[in-house]
């Protein structure tokens, strides 16, 4: 459903991704790893709108989106995270989950105003939907709470259900698990496999984290200094020559 | 302490601080959403209490003289046409220059007021103009022969009408959808793009709202003061912006309030001390804040992103 073929982005004279493809297919989780520096945030910021790539495509479904605005691409049903928490973190939790399906509640102002049945049927659809995945995340008691004011555990919970209310077909992942304790990094392999098994979603990870990759990945790029360096299920990864060598340098 | 004279310049105060505070709400709410002042918002201003006394001017010429009609057109060409102005200052003199410099769309909003303003030089002449009253009388109270408190119904009116606009813009910010993704875009722009919100749209409604309840203080004060002139929203939107920062820009509350405790400390000056130390006083405020709370009074203290 995702193809990247051949993307490159140059800053000035600093080629970051050089040449990289990678591809996700449905019911999949695809792993994006490499050592600090590699180029892994920046093809995440190409595929999401926020760069525009110096060379190569980006294909979503079958049409290309390398260069298209970040809300045209999100509003495809490609969503992303980011390596730092960033919710609204003035605005309480439901509001976090309400504002992230502002574009399925096509409503005019005046519907508002007047809160005609249309308004305030999408308006309950949106909270139900809400409050699904609060639950699902375990926050539905937090649902008042300032979601500034909430764990960082939780406040990584409550960002990937904010994802999943845009009903996204791919959620692209930028270190879920950094700063995470063992217990909190198992629950969210859990909900990361539940959200592919039950929900039928994409995803696109970058992760430091080796066991929670090797666990859930059906497959794995790796980049290393901006260039591709393998690719394979995890098993082949684990046991490749030149991955263990970027990784642990040369014997 | 409560005798005639002070309740007196405490109701001229709280008249003239509502109006203050409907333009500051434009603001700081263009402020909390970009980070920027709106350097033409004075002049949206102004746009409207011109529309309202031609849209006033005109019915009468007609022989229309049902006094709710005739507020109630002057009032929505007012509205119409200066959230037009306001819409075409976002998209001429910000939309294409976001994320340059900040000196940028200063210098080009600068440029946006003076054009608005020699426009309506050229288009209704340098004079002043006489505004109608409309709403005449009032209410007298106190003893014969003694200093008379009076409130007038333009007074009450002013009151109201502020009263009426903030509470309707605290609801639509609260709870409706269009006021949620408000708050989500002056939170974190670049999320809430991504999260599918169109922010160039919400960018734009936030100086249409602002534009509006300056037209509607437009259209009251032009009664207030009874004349206007092409200059009229220079210093307005000057004590405006002092209210917003005052208040603590980027705060909504913070624009009201701030906005009541200028008007109070105008008119207490006027009738303490002299009339002509009343920019004195409301510059002077300015100053002390930006000096000693630099966050205004309801402001938070920017938390650097880490």
């Amino acid at each position: 459903m995702l193809e990247v073929r051949e993307l490159s982005m140059r800053f000035g004279g600093l080629l970051a991704v050089d040449q990289v493809s990678l591809d996700v297919q449905e019911h999949e989780i695809v792993s994006i790893i490499g050592p600090n520096g590699a180029g892994k945030t920046t093809v995440f910021n190409c595929m999401s709108g926020f760069y525009k790539p110096t060379g190569g495509k980006i294909l979503f479904g079958d049409k290309e989106i390398q260069g298209t605005p970040d809300y045209k691409i999100s509003r495809l049903g490609l969503v992303r995270t980011f390596q730092h928490v960033r919710l609204f973190n003035r605005m309480t939790v439901v509001e976090n989950l309400l504002v992230a399906q502002h574009r399925h509640l096509n409503t005019n102002l005046l519907a508002g105003l007047f809160k005609t049945p249309g308004y305030r049927k999408k308006e309950q659809k949106s909270l139900d939907r809400a409050a699904y995945w609060l639950k699902r995340v375990g926050l539905l008691d937090l649902a008042n709470r300032d979601a500034g004011n909430l764990a960082y555990g939780q406040q990584r919970r409550l960002e990937i259900a904010r994802c999943m209310v845009t009903e996204p077909k791919l959620l692209m992942l930028d270190e879920p698990a950094a700063g995470l304790n063992p217990a909190e990094t198992r629950e969210l392999n859990q909900l990361i496999i539940s959200l592919k098994e039950d929900y039928n979603v994409s995803v696109v990870l970058i992760e430091h984290d080796m066991s929670l990759v090797m666990e859930i990945s059906d497959r794995i790029n790796v980049i290393n200094q901006g260039r591709p360096l393998a690719k394979g299920t995890p098993d082949e990864i684990r046991h490749n020559d030149d991955v263990i060598k970027a990784y642990l340098g040369e014997a | 302490m409560l005798d005639a004279y002070f309740l007196q310049q405490l109701i001229n105060g709280l008249t003239i601080g509502s109006a203050y505070a409907l333009i500051a709400i434009g603001y700081t709410m263009v402020y909390g959403i970009i980070g920027m002042i709106n350097f033409a918002h004075g002049e949206i201003y102004m746009i409207g209490a011109y529309t309202a006394l031609i849209a006033i001017t005109g019915l009468a010429a007609l022989g229309v003289a049902f006094l709710p009609i005739v507020l109630l057109v002057a009032l929505i060409c007012a509205v119409i046409v200066s959230s037009s102005a306001g819409w075409a200052v976002e998209r001429i003199a910000y939309r294409p220059v976001r994320g340059r410099h900040r000196l940028i769309p200063l210098i080009s909003a600068i440029g946006m007021s003076i054009f608005l303003q020699n426009y309506v030089h050229l288009a209704q002449g340098s004079r002043n103009m006489g505004f109608p009253l409309l709403i005449e009388g009032g209410f007298r109270f106190g003893a014969e022969g003694d200093f008379q408190t009076s409130i007038s119904y333009i007074q009450i009116t002013i009151f109201i009408t502020t009263l009426i606009c903030m509470a309707g813009l605290s609801w639509f910010i609260a709870k409706s959808r269009t006021g949620r993704a408000c708050r989500a875009v002056s939170q974190d722009l670049g999320m809430s793009s991504l999260l599918g919100i169109d922010t160039n749209r919400i960018i734009a409604a936030t100086f249409v709202i602002g534009a509006a309840l300056a037209a509607v203080a437009g259209l009251l004060l032009g009664m207030y003061y009874g004349s206007i002139d092409p200059l009229f929203g220079f210093i307005a939107g000057l004590k405006a912006f002092t209210a917003a920062v005052l208040g603590g820009i980027g705060s909504i509350p913070g624009a009201m309030l701030g906005g009541l405790i200028l008007g109070v400390s105008e008119s207490m000056t006027s009738g303490y001390l002299s009339g002509e130390y009343k920019d004195v006083v409301s510059f002077g405020l300015l100053i002390l804040i930006l000096l000693f709370k630099p966050t205004g009074l309801l402001g938070k203290p920017e938390v650097e992103k880490i």
